[in-house]
């Protein structure tokens, strides 16, 4: 995104209407104070997210290609989401517009030119914002606080389709919460996957996995996990309390959004970033670094 | 879990189901030298009949019944550490992919739940448009006579108000179900390539 582009498509996805509304609320405030105007999709749909290109990337690709359409319509040359699974959805319509356009487009039915970029919200943060700005634009600092990144499968993977950050090691929410002063670890489990859907239909998988990461966390002395993808905070942070059964363990992890980060330390009141709306609360985390910045600098200066 | 009986393999060795999964999944699968990097990458061998190597090896000699059958193909969570970590870069995440549209097709869906689930999630977009997550999770519960499973959430997330109890219907709706429409003509080979 050039910088003339300040407005671009959003799409949500159902998670952030239900299970995920903190995830929507603060990427909408963090973009509102950076600037950046979204543009919600008129009337969006599902992008059939695993269930449907389980079944042939085909309808996947149509039920995604319906908001790219949308988008198009409305003359935008970018579509922005906070989901990684959604953004596979949209890239795939990409790709299967370019692979099999004749099929694709007489299931559409919709005028289509395949002109329009899809990009995650961390993307967004990272590509088109970046570490700087952010660095000269925060009001609060996570000084002393220990965050770990963990990004999940999907952001970065595979390369050719992710065409974003590293694919064994991503670095830019590393980047980001050390601009907001955070301190943060080598996290060795980032990309290692926390059992993805499997949580309704095989509990035990998410129980083993997200345990082994919530463990790694609490082994580097995390006081939070910075997450950028609904289904990974959801495992994480709901499920915790089931994975504390499945090991015989204590976690009480704050697992938090990046953009609520984000959203505390440029000055945004917790409560539009949907703070509350946890599972384990994340409340500590936030009241001890409320001190301003101004505060901080003088206190350090004296 | 069928058992490999390595006496039997060229007799039942199914040309015509190579073919079909290179063709589906776009992936030349003989470019395959069994170097393992995806099963050591792959976090669910654990839960795995095969290996995801061996699912690899086993399309190349045209076990079709064997690998359609399997429970690895189902319980792939598409998580692309295979495809990444792949030195003849053959995307296999979307090898596994393509097996389960055909497992469908095929009848031998090995993981009824999962399909199960997937079936629901699919019909609440068909009806609403969107995923209607509170209805999906009851209707999935019922179905799959799992009635306890995650009902120590439901208190903790109704009380956040994440549940809505009412699904959003979006006007487009109809639009939506007609995809689904027009793609089973696709399916019936009503619509061509």
């Amino acid at each position: 995104m050039n910088q003339t582009e300040k407005r671009i498509a959003y799409y949500p996805g159902c998670s952030v209407t239900g299970t995920a509304v903190e995830f929507d609320q603060s990427t909408r405030a963090l973009c509102t104070a950076l600037g950046i105007e979204l543009v919600e999709i008129p009337d969006w749909n599902c992008c059939g997210s695993t269930p449907a290109h389980s079944y042939d990337p085909l309808l996947g690709a149509a039920l995604a290609g319906r908001n790219l359409a949308l988008a198009e319509e409305m003359g935008f040359h970018v579509v922005m989401t906070p989901c990684p699974s959604c953004l596979k959805a949209l890239k795939g319509a990409l790709r299967e517009y370019e692979e099999k356009q004749h099929a694709f487009l007489n299931i559409l039915q919709m005028p289509f030119s395949g002109q329009i970029r899809a990009i995650s919200v961390l993307q967004l943060l990272y590509e088109d914002i970046g570490p700087e700005t952010i660095r000269e634009q925060i009001r609060y600092r996570l000084t002393n606080k220990v965050v770990v990144p963990y990004y999940g499968c999907l952001l970065s993977r595979p390369p050719e389709f992710a065409r974003f950050d590293d694919p064994e090691n991503p670095i830019s929410m590393d980047e980001l919460l050390q601009a907001m002063g955070a301190s943060v670890p080598e996290f060795p489990y980032k990309t290692e996957c926390c059992g993805a859907a499997y949580g309704v239909t095989q509990n035990h998988i998410v129980g083993k996995m997200t345990g082994r990461i919530l463990d790694m966390a609490r082994r580097l002395g995390a006081a939070a996990v910075a997450v950028a993808c609904p289904l990974c905070q959801q495992n994480l942070d709901l499920r915790q309390s089931q994975v504390n059964r499945y090991w015989h363990t204590t976690f009480q992890m704050p697992v938090v959004y990046i953009t609520q980060l984000l959203g505390f330390a440029l000055g945004i009141d917790p409560k539009k970033l949907g703070i509350d709306k946890l599972f384990v609360s994340a409340d500590d985390l936030f009241k001890e670094t409320s001190e301003p910045l101004e505060n901080q600098t003088e206190s350090t200066s004296a | 879990m069928a058992l490999l009986n390595s006496l039997r393999m060229p007799r039942d060795c199914d040309e015509s189901f190579i073919r079909q999964v290179e063709t589906k999944s776009r992936q030349q699968i003989s470019k395959c030298y069994q170097c393992g990097n995806c099963s050591a990458s792959c976090a669910y061998t654990y839960v795995y009949d095969y290996p995801v190597n061996q699912i690899m090896r086993l399309i190349q000699l045209g076990q079709k019944e064997v690998v359609l059958r399997s429970r690895s193909i189902w319980l792939c969570a598409d998580c692309q550490a295979c495809t990444t970590r792949c030195p003849c870069n053959i995307d296999i995440a979307r090898v596994m992919e393509t097996l389960r549209f055909l497992s469908v097709e095929e009848g031998t869906v090995s993981i009824k739940d999962i399909q199960l689930f997937y079936d629901e999630f699919l019909n609440s977009v068909k009806t609403f448009g969107r995923v209607f997550e509170t209805g999906l999770l009851a209707t999935y519960n019922l179905k799959a006579k799992k009635l306890f499973t995650d009902i120590d959430l439901a208190p903790k997330v109704l009380k956040k108000g994440k549940l809505p109890i009412i699904p959003h219907r979006i006007r487009g709706r109809k639009k939506v179900s007609d995809i689904f429409k027009r793609f089973e003509d696709y399916r019936n080979k009503k619509i061509l390539d």
